[in-house]
């Protein structure tokens, strides 16, 4: 069995807010379920209230706004992989959908979710960091809009509130044509990261313009490789500036040793999937479209 | 018992009303208000997919979701799936290819089969592999399992 614990189902995000600021810091958010059922199972977590946000529909959407494209928290992986704006702007995260979990849990799992929880290893980080992201947070006094970069302070740990939930991620456009994902798991299919990394980039003339390459599972939290980035940025791509890149990003990961790899392994294989993935992103890539 | 909440769930096309704690997860809700065992339980971590339903045509691990989570929605269980001398394409798919050996895993693989070919009606054979990624089977090696949703595919 379960903890014992109160319910109700959000009707809107100001429901939502509203039932968050009555119950207080025992009350937890409960969106596909797919890691805070999986802890309360495990008694990680005990909350007395679960605000129930996944039948709230304006959570659920995507569009397309001025100057940036607007994923509601609340968007599943399946509806990530679904939608026609991801698959034509933002091909790097239908990508990363390709990857995640199983057709299940995609079917439950959501952005927001997968944000908040702050897993080192969770998968739409280091491609969202890569698009520089930027999270809108909500409480019933008003919203704030944060660089996802500021969002994750550490392992599970993020500048959320008790009484704040995620409410949309904003990507801005125009978003960099060449766009690449690289991740390694012990198996094909639904693993969980050993390295995983994005990389997002135009060019000018074979000049590498707005490169950002996000990294997971290999530092506490998420982070973007700027070291890396600087190495590229403004110069001409070559294969010598890629390899040097990847040595930077490798240098500027902390891996650990556990049951997945060592951090000598881990070291190494950021040195390889960043590599790949930055010639992948550069024959996608093509001129700034401003 | 303490804090139970009124649901109204519509199981295999029948509405069915219960007060549950909310932290009943939709699996025992099935199978233990509604005695719908077709409906497997094979781990306790969220990995195996023997618990596969549709909820509002989308599969979904029942152990993960609470009962409460569906109030308002339609789920179909293995149970309302096909029926007696008619068989649903794909459990027929599974007599024909010999798509079962112990059958545990195999109510939440038929729940998965339909899924898939809901959403695509001609999946390739790596499209069923990965459409069945979140069910384990531990007897078949998945071969006959793979036949048996192309052969439910081919019957349209
Ligand atoms: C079998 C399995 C495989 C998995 N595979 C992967 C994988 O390949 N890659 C990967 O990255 N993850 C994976 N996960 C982890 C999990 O599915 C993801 O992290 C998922 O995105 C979590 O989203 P959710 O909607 O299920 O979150 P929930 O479990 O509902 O919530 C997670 C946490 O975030 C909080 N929260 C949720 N939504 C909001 C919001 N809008 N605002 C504020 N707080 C919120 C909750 O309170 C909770 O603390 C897997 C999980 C399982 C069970
Ligand atoms: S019982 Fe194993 S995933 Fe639900
Ligand atoms: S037939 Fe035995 S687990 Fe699949």
């Amino acid at each position: 069995m379960l903890p014992q614990t109160d319910y109700v189902k959000a009707s809107s995000v100001a429901h939502a807010l509203d039932m968050l600021h009555q119950y207080g810091t025992g009350a937890a958010i409960l969106a596909g379920g797919t890691d805070l059922i999986v802890d309360m199972r495990e008694r990680r977590r005990e909350p007395t209230m679960l605000v129930d946000i996944s039948s709230v529909e304006e959570l659920a959407e995507i569009d397309v706004g001025t100057g940036n494209i607007r994923i509601g928290a609340g968007v599943t992986v399946a509806g990530l992989a679904g939608s026609a704006i991801v698959q034509h702007q933002l091909p790097l995260v239908t990508e990363v959908t390709r990857h995640f979990a199983d057709y299940l849990t995609r079917n439950r799992a959501t952005i927001g979710g997968n944000l908040a929880n702050a897993s080192p290893g969770a998968d739409l980080v280091p491609p969202l960091l890569a698009l520089n992201a930027s999270v809108v947070l909500a409480t019933a006094q008003g919203e704030r809009t944060v660089d996802l970069n500021d969002f994750l302070v550490g392992p599970r740990r993020t500048l959320l509130l008790w009484n704040e939930l995620v409410r949309a991620i904003h990507i801005p456009t125009p978003v960099p044509r060449g766009q690449a994902y690289e991740k390694l798991g012990l198996r094909t299919g639904g693993a969980i990261a050993v390295v995983s990394c994005a990389v997002s980039m135009d060019q000018a003339g074979g000049e590498c313009r707005r490169v950002r390459i996000g990294l997971g599972a290999v530092a506490p939290r998420a982070f973007r490789s700027s070291e890396a980035e600087q190495i590229m940025e403004g110069h001409m791509f070559s294969s010598d500036i890629a390899a040097r890149a990847a040595e930077a990003a490798a240098n500027s990961s902390q891996p650990i040793s556990d049951v997945r790899g060592s951090a000598e392994y881990r070291h190494a294989m950021v040195r390889a999937l960043v590599e790949r993935a930055l010639h992948a992103a550069y024959e996608r890539s093509s001129e700034p479209q401003e | 018992m303490a804090n139970e909440t009124p649901v109204s769930i519509k199981v295999n096309g029948k509405e069915e009303q219960r007060d549950v704690e909310p932290r009943l997860l939709l699996a025992h809700f099935l199978r233990e208000d509604l005695g719908l065992t077709g409906t497997h339980i094979g781990c306790d971590t969220t990995q195996c997919g023997a618990c596969t339903v549709l909820i509002d045509g989308k599969s979904v691990k029942a152990c993960t979701v609470f009962a409460v989570q569906a109030d308002g929605s339609e789920v179909t269980t293995i149970e309302g799936v096909g029926a007696e001398g008619e068989l649903h394409p794909v459990q027929e798919g599974f007599w024909e290819e010999h798509g079962l050996q112990c059958g545990y895993c195999t109510p939440g693989m038929i729940m998965s089969g339909i899924h898939l070919l809901n959403e695509n009606k001609n999946p390739s054979e790596q499209e069923i592999r990965e459409g069945i990624s979140g069910n384990f089977c531990r007897c078949t090696g998945y071969q006959h399992i793979v036949n048996a949703i192309q052969y439910a595919a081919k019957k349209g």
